[in-house]
């Protein structure tokens, strides 16, 4: 209750009610409307809860008292029936915002999509724009008004891939591959971070998600193709190596396949992620000794 | 021979860890030392240790869980000061290795040895009493199940002071809690202080089905059973269902851990999805194993507090057992965000929003047991209203992160954790303190003092809302549980007043201190000579307090549901019977306490591969048990003439009073 009062109160931006996205303006009304159903029954409740302490205080000897009184046919269809229509009205919504909010489902839009295969590594976020073959690393540049759609997978840890103000997240995991979909409606900076704890780095594995307009997207695109460094199998066997607080960082070359190569990676032969293991097991030496 | 203990395993560099050893170690030596300037040791021995008696079980089990409180409230204080520190990306006082560890061992603490033993300390004191019986079904494995809990807290603590403990988070998902990630000892403390306090949880489980279902006294049939017990019930059967899951998915880690095998690695076919699946098989059981029993003490507290029975009872019945039953089918929505398809996310969702129908009856019910009552605002009873209120919203953000689209954005976000301590804190907790200031006088035969209950009271409930209204908004905010730091200026306000509200239960905690030193300092004016100081309804109460070993002298027979308030009303109460007959009564035995110490023994040597003293503590656990097995001295009859002068100096006492 009381963070609903002060939730109301603003005077400072709470990122959720402040969608910048579709997605997240629709989960935004789900929120609320699901929350003014329940509230038709807990506000009842707890005022009924304070209003009978009150009342029926021993000390009021004027109240009513039917020491007896333990049953009442009529009360207890009421307490069932009453629980069970907001349920029922529930169940309706979770069924179709579900199903129109999945995660995996393409966006109507009349834009054309722009692809992104996001990485979760320890501890940093890997962006490949396959459609344009460049990458970067912690900060994701986006069109506005363009569906983004995110294939994700992770190097190793479980990850979870949110950007508040835009909408759902959806899990990274090592050896699979999921699916996002998102737009920004707005030009602005929106903060990316994980949400599954993922080990020693993981409150500095945030990012700064850049929406800009076609044209500042696409002279991103052409600028980051200028830069001088690739992306290929050895130096993302060096970028995978567990570290903390990276500054961004851009590719202007991304070999075909690496991200499938990366979903891949453990489906062939022993352990070939034995290196980043060894790795982080020396990092945990290297901790307990400091 | 000591595996990979090396002296380097005790962090001495560590000020925090080192100084919390300094005064532990210094405070178990005086009471050390004091036990031996008293003599007590022979005492604590022969009434406590071996003690199969449920009453002192149950109290153990209470003073377990309110000793690892005072761990783990540490932990969250430590963890509230990080937070309110460690804005715009400061390093606060705690570095992320040790920060980790304050979290994981948080959440453990407070689930497995606090939460846990408190309501099984709750069910051992009362449900033999309840349903009129004189012990459990198993006095032996009783002693054997709390002993095994005791060890199992004991190698958490352990694990503080010699090498470290998991960094995973409290259900520790894999791929970080396998051996790659985390190859340091804490996984392994975790491990095995969970499997050791599982094993006795499971063993818990069995024994209270058995003695519900075959030791109620005459006449007592299922709906005759007090509300508690029905609860206790339920949880039993919640727990013999669920806690072999939980041993064996940490079995499978340990395989993976141990043996290089692959079940939950991301290598050869392993699958981690497998383990999230499955440690929610089990741990969202083990929520409604948690709240049931404190949902029953509310319902027995606010039934007598208020004069009237329970508004309907069966409505109340079947509600607890809905649940219990639908408990099974809502693990998926701790991973909606997992990439299941729409339909099994829908379905999910809605199972999770059903089991709000039955907890929305129970409030209602505890309502209308209010309504044209006479209420005597005892401290459990400010518990109980406090709780009804923090509930229904604590209830209400649990359905709303249960409509998958609202939890895509409120997932691991501090809106989540705010809404699990709702429950927990706002339910579990208030309801087994209520209970504690409801049944102590049943055990020790004076009451608690008032005053400092309701301080503890106010306490906990401004607190509690002080501290996690913040983090509700801040889940709104977009800030995710587990940060050890974060840039966000906007956040930082809220994580000083949520830290001011933690300073406020920590109030709490030591107001229920106080009470209990200023209960027993004046214990010889706030004695309970009649048995029955709420003027209470169901059988614990009949007889006296603190209750005999035996419970009741002559077993009762059952007419009514509250078949000590009929009782009263006709004039049945304290009458005495005309002869009394032998009582067979358990022995007491050291074995269990010496089985779960060899168990102690195993699990450490397993933590740290030291294999032949493994091997000998499963040896020591082996032999016992089948010396216990074959040792036919198990019990005894207490001689009618004992039974009737203890009673005779109960009835003179209370004709004196009188």
């Amino acid at each position: 209750m009381g963070a609903l009062g002060l939730l109301s109160l603003g005077g400072c931006n709470i990122e959720l009610l402040n969608s910048q996205g579709s997605i997240g303006q629709q989960e935004k009304m789900l929120i609320l409307i699901a929350l003014g159903l329940m509230l038709l029954v807990v506000i009842p409740v707890m005022a009924l809860t304070l209003f009978f302490a009150w009342r029926y205080r021993a000390s009021n000897t004027k109240a009513n008292y039917q020491p007896k009184w333990a049953h009442s046919t009529a009360i207890e269809w009421v307490v069932w029936t009453i629980p069970c229509l907001i349920v029922a009205f529930l169940a309706v919504l979770i069924w179709g915002t579900t199903h129109a909010l999945d995660p995996y489902k393409p966006l109507e839009s009349k834009a054309a999509p722009v692809k992104v295969e996001v990485v979760a590594l320890d501890w940093k976020w890997l962006f490949i724009y396959p459609d344009y073959g460049v990458a970067s690393v912690n900060r994701l540049e986006i069109p506005a008004g363009r569906p983004i759609d995110f294939k994700l997978t992770s190097q190793s840890m479980m990850n979870s891939f949110f950007i508040p103000e835009l909408g759902s997240q959806i899990y990274a995991m090592a050896g699979m591959q999921t699916q996002l979909h998102l737009i920004a409606d707005r030009p602005g900076t929106y903060r990316g971070l994980s949400s599954a704890f993922s080990g020693p780095g993981f409150s500095d594995m945030h990012f700064d998600t850049v929406a800009t307009d076609e044209r500042g997207f696409a002279q991103w695109v052409s600028q980051a193709k200028a830069t001088p460094l690739t992306l290929d199998k050895a130096s993302y066997t060096m970028l995978a190596k567990p570290s903390e607080k990276n500054p961004v960082r851009i590719y202007a070359r991304v070999s075909p396949g690496l991200f499938d190569g990366i979903v891949n990676q453990y489906m062939s032969g022993p352990a070939p992620a034995g290196a980043p293991m060894k790795a982080m097991a020396m990092r945990h030496d290297a901790m307990a000794a400091e | 021979m000591l595996g990979k203990l090396t002296l380097d395993a005790i962090p001495w560099h560590e000020p925090i860890i080192m100084g919390t050893g300094a005064v532990v170690a210094l405070g178990g030596a005086a009471m050390l030392a004091a036990l031996t300037w008293f003599r007590l040791w022979g005492p604590l021995w022969k009434n406590w240790i071996t003690s199969v008696d449920h009453k002192k079980i149950g109290v153990m089990y209470i003073v377990l869980a309110l000793v690892m409180l005072l761990r783990g409230f540490a932990d969250a204080i430590m963890m509230r000061g990080q937070q309110a520190l460690a804005a715009n990306d400061g390093a606060g006082f705690l570095p992320p290795h040790h920060y980790d560890q304050i979290f994981t061992a948080h959440g453990v603490i407070m689930i497995f040895f606090v939460a846990t033993p408190f309501v099984l300390g709750l069910m051992n004191v009362i449900v033999p009493l309840q349903i009129g019986a004189r012990d459990v079904a198993y006095p032996f494995v009783n002693s054997l199940s709390f002993w095994l809990s005791a060890f199992g807290a004991v190698l958490v603590m352990a694990s503080m002071w010699i090498g470290d403990f998991a960094a995973t988070g409290w259900v520790a998902y894999p791929p970080l809690s396998e051996l790659g990630y985390s190859p340091t000892v804490g996984m392994d403390y975790y491990i095995w202080s969970l499997q050791i306090s599982g094993l006795g949880t499971t063993l818990t489980g069995i024994n209270f089905i058995v003695t519900i279902l075959r030791m109620r006294a005459p006449g007592m049939g299922l709906m005759k059973m007090p509300v508690f017990t029905w609860t206790a019930l339920i949880t039993n059967i919640l727990i013999v269902a669920v806690f072999p899951v939980l041993t064996a998915t940490l079995a499978l880690l340990t395989a993976d851990r141990y043996l290089g095998m692959h079940f939950f690695t991301n290598e050869l076919g392993g699958n981690a999805m497998m383990y999230i699946n499955l440690i929610w098989v089990w741990g969202h059981p083990e929520v409604y194993i948690l709240i049931l029993p404190a949902f029953g003490a509310f319902s027995e507290i606010i039934a007598t507090f208020s004069g009237k029975p329970l508004f309907g009872y069966k409505s109340m019945v079947y509600a607890t057992s809905s649940i219990g039953v639908l408990s099974f089918f809502v693990w998926l929505h701790h991973f909606f965000t997992m990439g299941s398809g729409a339909n099994v996310n829908a379905f999910f969702g809605i199972m999770t929003s059903i089991i709000s129908i039955p907890t929305g009856v129970k409030l209602f019910n505890w309502l209308f047991t209010m309504f044209r009552g006479r209420i005597r605002y005892h401290s459990s009873v400010l518990w109980t209203v406090g709780f009804m209120v923090t509930f229904a919203v604590g209830g209400m953000t649990g359905v709303l992160l249960a409509v998958p689209g609202a939890d895509f954005v409120l997932h691991n976000s501090l809106f989540l954790v705010a809404h699990f301590h709702n429950v927990i804190i706002g339910g579990v907790i208030f309801g087994c303190l209520a209970g504690m200031s409801f049944w102590f006088p049943k055990v020790f035969g004076f009451t608690l003092n008032e005053f400092w209950g309701k301080v503890a009271f106010w306490c906990w409930l401004v607190g509690y809302w002080l501290a996690f209204t913040p983090l509700y908004i801040l889940g709104f905010k977009g800030m995710t549980r587990r940060m050890n730091h974060y840039d966000h200026p906007d956040w930082h306000p809220y994580l000083i007043v949520a830290l001011v509200g933690a300073v406020i239960i920590g109030m709490g905690i030591l107001a229920i201190g106080i009470q209990l030193y200023v209960s027993i300092r004046d214990r010889d004016q706030n004695r309970d000579l009649t048995g029955d100081p709420w003027d209470a309804r169901s059988l614990e109460w009949a007889t006296a307090s603190p209750a005999p070993f035996y419970n009741f002298a002559v077993l009762p027979e059952i007419t009514s549901l509250e078949q000590h308030w009929d009782d009263k009303e006709h004039g049945r109460h304290f009458v005495q019977p005309t002869r009394y007959e032998d009582i067979h009564m358990p022995k007491n035995t050291g074995t269990g306490f010496i089985i779960s110490a060899f168990g102690f023994v195993m699990c450490f040597a397993l933590v740290w591969h030291m294999w032949a003293i493994a091997a000998a503590g499963l040896l020591g656990v082996i032999g016992t048990f089948l010396f216990r097995a074959y040792d036919r001295d198990v019990d005894y009859w207490v001689p009618a003439a004992e039974v009737q002068a203890i009673e005779r100096r109960r009835t003179d006492m209370i004709r004196k009073a009188a």
